[in-house]
């Protein structure tokens, strides 16, 4: 019940955001609100099944390239159409992709998804003619539930429908993860986490269940990727280099992955810390990595456990 | 009387090394199995081949009829057929509830479902309170496995496997790692539950006599690969070779 106030209160407070006039503080909410749902199916994998993908901005890349492509390509610009079309994408390369890497575990399946990841940043790179190499591609402003909102500028759109927007594509991802992770296939992904062995024993088909956190968590991370290119307008390649894996593993520690919300909180705390961070000192990354260790070495459960000292999910 | 389980003429290497030379043995419904026999003879081999785990280099596993060697562990769930191992094997940060909740939704074939919700599933709830209450952790439901004492540990190990409600069990030393004083209660608890389930047949492999003699209808004597006895408790007593072998001198 705390939890549940506690969670409107901060929708509440994301909603009013935009309204005190601080348009810079509203457009960091936006990576905010993509990374929340890429880490909320990154974290199934992790949090609830125990497979740490090194390799899950690849599907945060299929999601961004999807949108440029529908746009630009297809002159398609409806955000839905975007978002389901993104989804539909990233599941169909999580087949071939998850099919090989379930059959692994720990550290070689970390690497097969990291390797998997760099092979797409590759194809990006390289296809110049479909991609556009290194250039990336532009995001078209997509129409919002079939409005174009021509008469706002760019800010006036990002802060205004589009914010709310993301807010809403962020609340449903919760809620549907949250069904996820409650439901028979979270219990039994819980369950392989702790023990596989001991799974298969009890009747639970532990290859397969890996498989469909894959494919589940790969779609989430298309829809964040969708949300995450349309403020910059960008789709690069850098979406899928190792690093960008690298900052969701991190962003992921940071909050705690074994807490339900731990990785909302870390994205949150991650973007917000950079935007402070940067403007400080151009060695962020050293500030980062020092931030890391600490979390590691003293809150093993994440900035979450400060929140709240149950662990669960 | 019906066999559930058959082997014929099962063979196992390992490289140079012969596990098993030619074992068979039947299981019958109504039957608590023991299988005895000193370290190295080749009981917990036996167990993984009968449980489709190992296929054998050398003949054939059927479960009522069945071929099922090398069929792996959730296809013999499936089938009907559950197993416990030598060592404590929970879940260790998952409740006692949600420990009972996992097998029973696999075997009503809704392990697999995403959007459907748990803490109303009715059935299950019913399965894992009737489990809880068999194996005397009703109590214990929000307990973490991890955080139980050794004993519950066991049952709870043991109860997830009978959850499948199988038709078969077999139990690799279900005493093992558990105090002298708790071994009948533990053995008293899963007959009790077998009964109460209509679970047809039970097999275990256990080293301690006291045990075997008071629960077992039927002993298989392993030695070195081999069966060197398969009888009633009475009569195995009564062979001089297993006594000398396997039993060890009278006291």
């Amino acid at each position: 019940m705390i939890g549940a106030l506690l969670l409107a209160a901060a929708v509440t407070a994301a909603a009013a955001v935009p309204l005190t006039g601080r348009e810079y503080y509203a457009t960091l909410m936006l990576p905010f609100f993509a990374y929340s749902v890429a880490l909320l199916g990154l974290n199934l994998l992790f949090g609830t099944t125990g497979l740490l993908s090194f390799g899950h901005a690849l599907f945060v890349a299929v999601g961004g390239y999807t949108a440029a492509y529908l746009g630009s390509a297809l002159r398609m610009r409806s955000l839905e159409a975007m978002l389901v079309v993104a989804a539909v994408t990233a599941a169909l390369v999580a087949v071939p992709v998850g099919w090989l890497c379930v059959r692994y575990v720990r550290i070689y399946f970390g690497m097969l998804t990291l390797a998997f990841g760099m092979l797409f940043y590759s194809f990006l790179y390289k296809f110049y003619g479909l991609t556009g190499g290194d250039e990336g591609m532009p995001v078209a402003r997509p129409t919002l539930l079939g409005q174009s909102f021509g008469d706002l500028d760019k800010t006036g759109y990002l802060v205004g429908p589009y914010y709310y927007y993301s807010l809403a594509v962020c609340v449903v991802a919760a809620l549907s993860m949250w069904r996820i992770v409650r439901s028979p296939l979270g219990l039994s992904l819980r369950a392989i986490r702790e023990n596989a062995d001991k799974a298969e024993y009890v009747g639970v088909r532990v290859r397969r269940y890996r498989f469909y956190a894959f494919v589940i968590a790969a779609v989430f991370g298309a829809a964040g990727g969708v949300l995450l290119v349309v403020p910059t307008g960008l789709a690069s390649p850098t979406l899928a280099y190792w690093t960008h894996s690298g900052n969701l593993v991190f962003m992921l520690l940071l909050g705690g992955f074994s807490h339900f919300f731990g990785p909302v909180l870390g994205a949150f705390v991650f973007i917000f810390l950079q935007d402070q961070v940067m403007s400080v000192t151009e060695y962020w990354r050293f500030v980062f990595g020092v931030v890391l260790a600490a979390v590691v070495i003293f809150l093993p459960h994440g900035l979450m456990s400060l929140v709240t000292r149950r662990v669960d999910a | 009387m019906t066999a559930l389980l058959e082997a014929r003429d099962i063979v196992q290497r390992y490289g140079e090394v012969q596990a098993l030379s030619g074992v068979s043995l039947v299981v019958r419904e109504g039957e608590f199995l023991s299988i005895i026999g000193p370290n190295g003879a080749g009981k917990t081999t036996l167990v993984n081949v009968l449980t489709g785990l190992l296929r054998p280099t050398g003949g054939s596993v059927a479960f009522r009829g069945r071929d099922v060697a090398g069929v792996g562990p959730v296809r013999l769930a499936a089938l009907g057929m559950a197993r416990s191992f030598q060592l404590v094997n929970v879940f260790p940060g998952l409740t006692v509830g949600e420990t009972l909740s996992v097998p029973a939704l696999a075997r009503l074939g809704h392990a697999g479902r995403p959007f459907a919700s748990l803490a109303r599933h009715t059935e299950i709830a019913d399965s894992v309170a009737e489990m809880a209450e068999l194996f005397g952790l009703g109590d214990k439901l929000k307990r973490p496995a991890r955080t139980l004492p050794q004993g519950d540990k066991k049952l709870l190990d043991v109860a997830s496997a009978f959850a499948l409600r199988p038709d078969l069990i077999l139990m690799d030393e279900p005493t093992s790692g558990v105090s002298t004083r708790d071994k009948t209660s533990i053995m008293d608890t899963l007959v009790q539950a077998a009964k109460r389930l209509g679970v047809k047949a039970i097999v275990q492999v256990e080293h301690d006599m006291d045990i075997v003699f008071a629960y077992s209808d039927r002993i298989i004597a392993l030695h070195q690969g081999r069966v060197l006895a398969d009888a009633v408790p009475a009569a195995l007593r009564a062979d001089a070779e297993v006594v000398a072998t396997v039993l060890g001198a009278p006291r």
